[in-house]
């Protein structure tokens, strides 16, 4: 446990869950919980690097941006899927092509 | 008995972060993002990171987790539909989460990472708390704006046309 090797491997598999969600999820908040996933890759990847990298705090610094991304993100995400929602009755974000219904 | 606290703890994270890729049912995907914030706030504890820790488990669990499980009851009928959705693409998708991961656990391996010598663990509270009010005022205040502009919009964004 107390090498860098495994958290990195660890981040690695959870960006590529993130990928695989986004890809092939059609639910638009299913898409966004694969983002979150990738989210947390890039930090646990961040603060793994600050702390093998003789406890350097920039990298917490980093990633408790990256948090307050995601919660703007996340946010502003779910308005538009409600929007999409009462749109189309729908959150599938393939049957959503047109910019006006 | 550290090391197997922490392959518990990282073994529930990825299981879980799978039920929240594969599991059809979306309110038991959502459920399982909860196990993996609290997986990763573990791996944080680990990595002597205690502030990251409250703050993945007060602003990711606390709030967006909330927020998702909002925008699936309030984008669902909940009691005549059963919260369940397909996807698509299913072996592209496959392929190239595959190809990504492989691509990246091989170059971690290869890869020789200089690692520092690691110092005794403390507190990062303060420090963290003295960072953001000195080299990192500018993003800070910038992120506090991002927030207000974030909580507008999605006021503007979700409100009933008059």
């Amino acid at each position: 446990m107390d090498n860098l090797y495994s958290y990195l491997i660890i981040a690695s598999i959870l960006f590529s869950l993130g990928v695989f969600a986004v890809m092939t999820r059609r639910n638009g908040i299913a898409v966004l919980m694969g983002v979150e996933l990738i989210l947390n890759a890039a930090n646990l990847n961040f603060v793994s690097f600050s702390r093998f990298g003789g406890m350097n705090i920039d990298g917490h610094i980093f990633s408790l941006f990256v948090i307050i991304l995601a919660a703007a993100e996340a946010a502003v995400a779910l308005a538009i899927i409600i929007n999409l929602y009462n749109n189309f009755k729908s959150v599938n974000i393939d049957e959503a092509q047109q910019l006006k219904q | 008995m550290a090391d197997f606290v922490f392959w518990i703890i990282a073994g529930m994270t990825i299981v879980s972060a799978g039920l929240v890729v594969f599991n059809k049912n979306l309110v038991h995907a959502a459920v399982s993002l909860l196990f993996t914030f609290f997986g990763l706030a573990g791996l944080y504890a680990f990595l002597w990171a205690d502030f990251m820790a409250g703050a993945q488990v007060m602003i990711y669990i606390g709030g967006i987790l909330v927020l998702i499980i909002f925008g699936i009851m309030l984008t669902n009928k909940i009691r005549s539909v059963n919260i369940s959705h397909s996807s698509v693409q299913r072996s592209t998708g496959g392929l190239v989460a595959v190809g990504i991961a492989g691509l990246l656990i091989w170059l971690v391996i290869k890869t020789p990472w200089k690692t520092a010598p690691a110092v005794e663990p403390t507190g990062t509270v303060d420090k963290i708390g003295y960072l953001l009010m000195t080299d990192y005022l500018l993003p800070f205040e910038v992120a506090s704006v991002l927030l207000l502009v974030a909580l507008i919009g999605a006021a503007m964004l979700s409100r009933k046309r008059q």
